[in-house]
């Protein structure tokens, strides 16, 4: 129990990165990106984690009353997600490009048409 | 997908899996209680009469490298503006107006504006309740696009004046901007927040500049969002290649 | 009680990103990603992290699935326009 948090964003970041290796479709291997970029998530949130404590959000809860998780790491996951979204749709825009220029989107076709 | 690529990968994997694993070991335990950055984090945040600590490390004591992950939102789309442009050898094909099936219709058109005012709403309590900037924006952005679903595309376009979202973006971007530099013309430093006072906790005016802040940010990520589907959905439904002209 | 939880839904989010990856048609992969988005949202709850969990829940199953689905549309479209005019 003490690890498994961690090994899953380990696992999450090693199954993207197979997809991305295998993968025979350009939009596929963002998708596997986007498996990878959610590991980061899941390893940053387990890391602030502490036990019985509640949410670092003080509208209901009187300060001090209750441990409370860590904040800043909550804090870079957030940013982190919008981001990531929007790398992922300039990814995708760079595939279309890609799509248009050579008429597909196999990288193992776009090595043949470069060679 | 050649045989030696795949062990090359699998050799690769494993190593990365064995210093993966031989690392996760090594990390505090989950769970652990020993959290020095989150506890000062709090603490500043209640001393600052923010209610949601995460909207107070965000734009009150991270505020400069929100700033760093505006511009990296502002770059992307700008990116994606730039390559999904219409080019010299494509063309507009307006698309043919289908009918929508009446359930989806009525369910699209009803959900719409609720979907915009919880958007709306995520983006004002950000530093009271969990939410802000970042995640009612995407929220407002994307209950626009149920208007796709519910009427069609040109319906959509007529709500959807791409130049005012894309001013917006830009001008989100800059009162940020301006909003930092306020600190260094009162005296202080760049987006310190020592120039509004910090209110009553747990109102909609407390924490100083956060709610400012917030609401840039929730400006930028909802147009954002809007000029990134536009553009997608552009692509998607409207713009053809010329025939005949397609790859070489 | 909550030890439990959070192993169950680890593990269901370990589960959906090998279907995520397994799953080699892209179309077909934005729904199986927008799952996991949904996913990940329930885990970032039990984590205690409601800010990103709704952060998550608009962006992970709503948008980037959207983004991917509007691209197999345009490249799909694209490949048969191709076809009609050779």
């Amino acid at each position: 129990m003490h690890v498994l948090p961690y090994l899953v964003g380990a696992y999450l970041f090693l199954t993207g990165c197979y997809g991305l290796a295998t993968s025979r479709n350009l939009i596929h291997a963002v998708g596997c990106l986007a498996v990878c970029q959610s590991a980061t998530y899941v390893l940053l949130l387990a890391v602030g984690y502490r036990d019985g404590a509640t949410a670092p959000v003080f509208s209901d809860l009187k300060p001090g009353s209750r441990p409370v998780v860590d904040p800043v790491v909550q804090a870079l996951t957030l940013t982190d997600i919008v981001v990531g979204a929007t790398v992922t749709a300039l990814l995708l825009a760079l595939v279309l490009q890609i799509a248009k220029r050579h008429g597909t989107v196999d990288p193992d076709e776009l090595r043949e048409l470069r060679g | 997908m050649s045989r030696l690529r795949l062990w090359l990968l699998a050799v690769g994997g494993a190593g990365l899996a064995a210093l993966l694993a031989a690392a996760c070991l090594e990390l505090p335990g989950f769970g652990g209680s020993r959290h020095p950055y989150g506890d000062r984090a709090v603490h500043a945040s209640l001393s600052r009469h923010t209610a949601n600590t995460i909207a107070s490390v965000n734009f009150d004591q991270r505020a400069y490298d929100t700033l760093g992950e505006m511009s990296i939102l502002f770059a992307a789309v700008l990116g994606c503006v730039v390559l999904l442009r219409e080019a010299r050898d494509e063309h507009r094909a307006r698309p043919e107006p289908t009918d929508v099936a009446r359930p989806v219709r009525r369910y699209a058109l009803l959900v719409l504006p609720v979907a915009l005012v919880t958007g709306l709403y995520v983006i004002a309590h950000g530093q009271l309740s969990p939410g802000g900037g970042f995640q009612g924006g995407v929220v407002a952005a994307t209950a626009l696009h149920l208007l796709y679903l519910g009427a069609d595309y040109h319906a959509l376009e007529r709500v959807r004046p791409l130049g005012v979202y894309e001013t917006t973006d830009a001008l989100a971007v800059s009162s940020y901007l301006a909003l930092g530099a306020a600190g260094v013309l009162a005296g202080t430093a760049f987006l310190a927040n020592t120039l509004l006072p910090y209110g009553t906790f747990n109102t909609l005016s407390s924490g100083g500049a956060v709610p400012l802040l917030n609401a840039a940010v929730g400006m930028e990520v909802a147009s954002a969002v809007v000029v990134l589907l536009a553009h997608f959905l552009d692509q998607a439904v409207e713009i053809e290649e010329e025939p005949g002209r397609g790859t070489p | 009680m909550s030890d439990a939880l959070t192993v169950v839904v680890l593990l269901l989010v370990a589960g959906s990103a090998t279907a995520t990856v397994a799953q080699r048609d892209p179309a077909r992969q934005a729904l199986v990603l927008s799952f996991l988005g949904v996913l990940l949202a329930a885990l970032f709850t039990v984590f205690q992290a409601p800010d990103v969990g709704l952060s998550q829940l608009a962006v992970g199953s709503v948008l980037t699935p959207l983004l991917i689905m509007l691209s197999v549309r345009k490249v799909r479209r694209r490949a048969r326009s191709e076809e009609g005019t050779e």
